[in-house]
């Protein structure tokens, strides 16, 4: 035995061995340089930039997906150019549907904070009336937001003291110390306190004990655009709580505050918390709508507390929420307690919202039941024989697993687990991963759905519901159609719903929109749809949605800081709507509340709602209110929020402010002497975005503005400091020339003194306020030269600068500006030596700085020691570098080495030899870059005369034609291209007799880059070159040009279009034709487009009478593609050669006849188009013989319906315009504009129509000679004068 | 019209020509089609100088009083509308 364990062993032994063996031989090992090593984070965005200033150049993308692509990637350009509507595939980068809140940070995440508030008064409908107790009126909501602040200002008092008794206590023990030591120890808490105090400087009004958060540092001047949270004028806020883990005293208590996701383990305690309305089993009858209530009043207009308002709907639910495990025990069915017909979707809602994970923890918990449910009696009936068992019962102690809380997430079908029994085993397989289907051909329905639209389960007969109810299930029908249903389901509940709108009445539309959009799983997708019901439906109701402005606000606003584009986009217009329907007073009652909300969060969104209400209704209907808010003398977030509502109209407006600047101006200038900090900071803020969207005019508007500014720059530290410099870098450029001087000068002390600030906010500030300074008129070079640069290099061209990226833009930015003033040998003279640097980034950022200042100016200006230095440092930097995605080395060469010209000379063989190292490195970027490098210079080595060194290079490059990897293969023929271009064909070497056989197997190749040059290279040999190579040889390549006809890229096609007509100018037509009217009968259309164009073009180079004859006998194939390609080619034929056409015309028409009265619509639409391009062509010539010919048959065609041949025809009829005047075409009308059928009318008039636009005045003498009757006048007189 | 064609290039072309005025359509009857005729007409007369100095020698008339004529003109070119039999 144990002999045998010990052979088991040896054996096991081995096996492992062999099998680690095997698996080092089969692990796949990547190549580091295809597929990239290090991080793959790397690359990514951290944060997410909202910011304008933040917004990468587009091509990051490209340029993110290129790199990680890089081996088998299309090009870019291919991947910019995708068809749309194309299968997604995520492996290009492109976005998968995804939701909102996954993608949300946390400051944008607080739109979950806030409620839906019951709707409102609408005075306008009250008329003279006292609104009932039970209406929220205005004032109550006022009361209301009052009793918050006072809430929130009392906490932080107390939070305050007890602060201060704290720090007392630390103090107090050492009061009773004898006098010196008593000194001390103020003087060593001097510092933790002072420390204190400077923290909060710009936060006030933030708690002492609040973390600061790390990733804070970008976020202080984004308030201009960002919709980012600007941290130090945060109030605190409810939603944080949960969030930060110090719980500060102030927030602790917000017991009346809706549960976020981040809370949902107890939103099991609030019932029903007020967020998620369809928490009732109705669905609809969420908390403050009165309705299901039997319109009782929603409990009272105090303070609302979410928990005295809601159980009275819900009165049956409580209970089960609340209930204890023991209502689910066995015995007892377990949902049989719940009044639901059907009760498992609602338990779901029971439930309160869900955060994401429990969704998903549901969606496996279904599937897992449903495959692992215990046996049923029934089930074990069948699989048991009947006789020879006897069943027991159960042992009395047995107490089921089954937990309550499993059970109540159990499978929602409405049917129960397990009557599906009955359904075959296979079927019942299948049906795991299919989503349920919902009665009543309804869209399948998410789990997350079910708290919605959980009702329209209940198999409820229609006569036993209630008019509201079944109203209210027809809205839910509808939206759960237009969330998750097809496309045409959605087309045609969008439509029900907007038509019905008025019928179905603003509450219940609102009531159970208004919820879904608050929903946490939404998905871009889905709030897309949902916004859009409400954009049509804000449409009908117009006036009616005045008692729900607020809430729609409450959806809408986040929308306005999304970090989507077309979101904010969307939220704009559905508010802009709204202001319109709802009217001005509405607007600005429902929103003045939120003006000085304690929520940071609802402040900001406000203020921009508020500033696209100002560009929908107009900025004077707002400015008296802007000016009474701005003025504020109750609290400084109304003061803030005011001035910051014009910064936003700013922003959103652009220069429709320019009108009311002035008005703008006066309402915030007293801010920038505020007692608020951030008052100040907000209203230097404002003021940069007002001048920035006025410029370059209005700067008499901010006269008044100066003084503060300039006195502000010296008092001031800090962001306040910030703010104010950069409300002066955008005024600045406003001014003339000799004030800008003047100003410049005064602050660029303040500026220079600010070049050594550690923070980075501040620096780039600076580094912008030194741009637009330095680019105003006003301001020397001289003065420039002797103030800034020194200074500017010292404390900006550091390192550090080149690691941060939008420090690194903004430096560039700054410092080519500068040399725009000073000149390049000056900058380039500074920066030179960094081109040596040892850090990369920051070499890199030299050369750009290079590359931009070069290509502004030219080189004109370096002196030869210069020249060499740079160059050496471009060598340098070029042979050094590791990384160059975004080709700033290859750009920064290429650019120095055309500026220079003639100069670069010398350095010439030098610069090609690393290039020829370089093309025989083992990395294919390299060799790549090195090949890139040759296509850019080779029009200077042109000019440096140095034909033999390019001649080497052709050479050497035609030796890597073998090269593999398609990229670099690309980019050698891409310089071999640019060495042909300029040196000639007779010159070239290799001799192009060579070049050219090498090519053809290379354009198999499929890749696009490949192919793109291949073909460029190949035209430009047959457009000048062709006759170094042998007739056959071109032959083979028009074969080979017919594949590339299905290139997916237009840029290859048409190439390959234009060589076709190249080679047969070198070959003659016949053969190349040949080829391309076989190619005619191939199935694939685009390829026969291709050809058509191909034979075009071909009789375009070659003159038609070479072609003609050859398609128009092709025409006799009785076949339908051929016979349509010969149009087509005829159709395209006309196109090109435009006024050649009238030598041929009277050719074809005896062809266009027979295609005009063919059978077949297609023929009739290719000739028509053809009738039109020839018309259009031989315009004016004298064909009009002809072309009336040819409109007697295609004038029988108007009455086609097919949009394509309809089309056809009425252009072929513009066309005759042209050719042959308005007037024929007009008697051709005549006959039919008043035909007592209506379909001939409609059809005659559209031709007239058509014919009035395009030539009105060409007709008027041609209309008819009316009668006169007894009433009017219709004859034209003056038509029969006569001198 | 079919539902087919309802929202194709088509229907954008009539839905285009129908922002011009002076277009017409199937319904439209003889006294507004002369009215936009004759409206057509004396913007043509007073757009073409040559044509306007030939009306107005053969009216003796100054060139100035003849556009102020036909700009007249085209407030009420054929008169008053007729009454509508059918509605």
């Amino acid at each position: 035995m144990e002999i045998l364990d010990a052979d088991i062993a040896r054996v096991q032994e081995e096996r492992r061995k062999k099998e680690e063996e095997l698996a080092a031989l089969t692990s796949v090992s990547f190549d580091k340089d295809l597929y990239g090593a290090g991080n793959r984070f790397e690359g990514y965005e951290e944060s997410i930039p909202v910011n304008e200033e933040d917004e990468e150049p587009q091509n990051t993308a490209e340029r993110e997906v290129a790199r990680k692509l890089a081996s088998y990637t299309a090009p870019k350009s291919v991947l910019t150019d995708r068809p749309r509507g194309e299968v997604t595939d995520e492996d290009l980068g492109l976005k998968k549907p995804q939701r909102i809140i996954d993608r949300e940070d946390d400051y944008r995440k607080r739109r979950l904070n806030r409620i839906l508030s019951p709707e409102r008064n609408d005075a306008f409908a009250m008329g003279e009336k006292t609104p009932d107790v039970s209406i929220r009126t205005y004032a109550d909501v006022m009361r209301e937001e009052t009793l918050k602040r006072e809430k929130e200002e009392t906490l932080r008092l107390i939070a305050k003291k007890k602060q201060e008794e704290a720090e007392k206590k630390v103090t107090e023990p050492a009061a009773p110390a004898d006098k010196r030591t008593q000194l001390a120890p103020p003087a060593v808490l001097a510092p933790s306190a002072v420390g204190k105090k400077r923290r909060n400087r710009w936060d006030q009004n933030q708690e002492q004990g609040e973390p600061k958060k790390s990733k804070v540092v970008s976020e202080w001047d984004a308030p201009d655009a960002t919709p980012v949270p600007s941290r130090w004028d945060a109030t605190p806020t409810p939603g944080r709580v949960s969030v930060d883990a110090t719980p500060s005293v102030s927030r602790r208590n917000r017991w009346d505050e809706t549960p976020t996701p981040n809370r949902l383990a107890d939103a099991d305690a609030t019932p029903a918390g007020s967020i998620t309305p369809g928490a009732t089993p109705a669905g609809m009858s969420w908390d403050a709508t009165p309705k299901v209530a039997g319109m009782a009043a929603p409990t009272s207009k105090k303070q609302r507390s979410r928990w005295d308002e809601t159980p009275a709907n819900l009165g049956s639910v409580t209970p089960v929420v609340g209930a204890t495990p023991s209502a689910f025990t066995p015995g007892v069915t377990p949902m049989g307690g719940i009044e639901l017909a059907t009760p498992t979707p609602g338990q779901i809602a029971l439930r309160g919202p869900m955060t994401p994970e429990q969704y998903n923890m549901l969606r496996w918990e279904k599937d897992i039941e449903e495959r692992n449910r215990p046996l049923s009696d029934e089930e074990l009936n069948a699989m048991f024989p009947m006789e020879g068992y006897k069943i027991l019962d159960l042992p009395a102690s047995y107490i089921p697993i089954r937990t309550p809380a499993r059970k109540l997430l159990a499978t929602p079908t409405p049917l129960g687990g397990t009557t599906v029994y009955a359904i075959p085993e296979e079927d019942r397989t299948q049906q795991f991963d299919v989503p349920k289907e919902a009665p009543g051909g309804l869209p399948f329905m998410k789990p997350e759905d079910y708290q919605y639209f959980g009702a329209l389960l209940n198999e409820k007969e229609e006569e036993e519901m209630s008019a509201e109810e079944s109203k209210e299930r027809k809205i839910m029908k509808l939206l759960l159609k237009v969330k998750n249903g097809t496309p045409p389901q959605r087309k045609t509940a969008l439509r029900q719903l907007t038509d019905k709108a008025r019928e179905f009445g603003a509450g219940p539309l609102f009531n159970q929109i208004l919820p879904l959009l608050m929903s946490p799983t939404l998905e871009d997708q889905e709030r897309h749809l949902l916004v859009k019901v409400i954009d049509r439906v804000l449409y009908k109701l117009d006036e009616l949605v005045r008692p729900f402005v607020h809430k729609i606000l409450v959806v809408i606003e986040p929308l306005l800081i999304d970090e989507d584009y077309y979101a904010r986009v969307e939220g704009r217009e559905i508010i802009s709507n709204l202001s319109k329907a709802a009217g001005l007073a509405t607007m600005i009652a429902a929103m003045r509340p939120d003006i000085d909300n304690i929520d940071e969060y609802v402040r900001n969104t406000t203020a921009r709602a508020f500033s696209v209400v100002a560009s929908a209704l107009g900025i004077p209907a707002l400015l008296p209110f802007l000016k009474a808010v701005c003025q504020s003398k109750r609290s400084w977030q109304a003061r803030h929020t005011g001035i910051k509502i014009v910064q936003q109209i700013a922003i959103l407006m652009g220069c429709a402010v320019l009108p009311h600047l002035r008005s703008l101006v006066e309402i915030i200038e007293h801010g920038l002497n505020d007692e608020n900090q951030k008052v100040r900071t907000i209203t230097a803020l404002s003021l940069a975005a007002l001048a920035e969207a006025a410029a370059p005019y209005g700067i008499e508007s901010f006269d008044s503005v100066l003084k503060p500014l300039w006195k502000g720059i010296r008092s001031h530290r800090g962001k306040v400091l910030a703010a104010f410099l950069k409300a002066i870098g955008f005024i600045i450029p406003l001014m003339d020339a000799m004030y800008a001087s003047y100003y410049t000068k005064e602050v660029m002390v303040i500026l220079i003194r600010e070049f050594q600030s550690p923070d980075e906010e501040m620096k780039k500030i600076v580094l912008k306020v030194v741009k637009q300074c330095v680019s105003t008129e006003g301001v020397e070079a001289g003065y420039i030269k002797q103030e800034i640069l020194p200074e500017f290099f010292r404390n900006f061209w550091v390192r550090r600068m080149a690691l941060d990226r939008r420090n690194y833009r903004q430096l560039v930015d700054t410092t080519v500006e500068i040399a725009n003033k000073v000149g390049v040998s000056d900058i380039v003279g500074r920066v030179v030596e960094d081109l040596k640097d040892e850090s990369e980034p920051y070499r890199r950022m030299v050369m750009e700085t290079i590359e931009k200042v070069v290509a502004n100016l030219g080189a004109s200006d370096m002196d030869a020691r210069l020249e060499e230095l740079l160059i050496d440092g471009i060598l340098y930097a070029f042979q050094e570098q590791t990384s160059d995605d975004a080709n700033v080395m290859l750009n920064g060469f290429g650019t120095v080495v055309n500026a220079l010209g003639q100069r670069v000379k010398p350095y010439l063989p030098q610069i090609c030899g690393t290039i020829k190292w370089r093309l025989n490195n083992k990395s294919a970027k390299v060799r790549q870059q090195a090949a890139d490098l040759i296509a850019r210079i080779a029009v200077v080595m042109k000019q440096c005369y140095e034909e033999q060194l390019m001649g080497h290079l052709g050479v050497v490059l035609y030796e890597y034609l073998g090269e593999e990897y398609p990229e670099v293969l690309g980019s050698i023929l891409g310089a071999l291209k640019a060495i042909v271009n300029v040196i000639g064909m007779t010159k070239m070497t290799p001799p192009i007799k060579d070049l050219l056989p090498r090519l053809t197997p290379i354009l198999k190749n499929r890749h696009e880059k490949v192919q793109e040059n291949c073909i460029d290279l190949v035209g430009r040999i047959a457009d000048r070159g062709a006759e170094f190579v042998p007739a056959r040889e071109w032959m083979r390549i028009c074969f080979e040009l017919l594949e590339m006809l299905k290139a997916h890229k237009k840029g290859i096609r048409r190439a390959t279009v234009n060589t076709f007509g190249y080679i047969a100018k070198a070959i003659g037509p016949q053969d190349v034709l040949a080829t391309l009217l076989n190619n005619l009968k191939v199935q694939e259309r685009q390829n026969r487009v291709c050809t058509t164009v191909a034979i075009a073009i071909v009789a375009e180079t070659c003159s038609p009478f070479t072609v003609l004859p050859a398609l128009m006998n092709e025409y006799r194939v009785p076949e339908l593609n051929v016979q349509n390609g010969v149009l087509k080619s005829l159709s395209f034929l006309f196109e090109y050669i435009g006024e050649m056409g009238k030598d041929y015309i009277y050719a074809v028409t005896p062809l266009l006849e027979d295609a005009l009265m063919d059978r077949d619509l297609v023929h009739r639409q290719t000739a028509a188009s053809a009738v039109k391009h020839m018309a259009l062509g031989v315009a004016g010539l004298g064909c009009e013989d002809a072309l009336i010919h040819l409109l007697n048959y295609v004038w029988p065609n108007i009455f086609e319906t097919s949009p394509h041949v309809i089309n056809a025809v009425m252009e072929a009829i513009e066309g005759m315009r042209v050719a042959l005047g308005a007037a024929i075409l007009l008697s051709y009308c005549l006959q039919g504009l008043f035909h007592p059928a209506r379909k001939v009318r409609e059809v005659y008039w559209k031709i007239y129509n058509s014919l009035y636009i395009g030539s009105q005045d060409g007709i008027v003498a041609a209309y008819p000679v009316l009668q006169d009757d007894e009433n009017n006048v219709y004859s034209r007189p003056e038509l029969m004068m006569f001198v | 019209m079919q539902a087919s064609d309802r929202f194709n290039i088509n229907s954008q072309l009539e839905h285009l020509q129908a922002k011009y005025v002076g277009t017409g359509h199937a319904d439209l009857n003889r006294f507004e089609w002369a009215v936009n005729i004759q409206r057509d007409s004396f913007a043509s007369y007073i757009g073409h100088y040559p044509l306007l100095s030939y009306f107005a020698i053969a009216e003796n008339e100054s060139i100035g009083r003849e556009r102020y004529n036909f700009m007249q003109k085209m407030l009420l070119p054929c008169g008053l509308p007729p009454e509508r039999e059918e509605d």
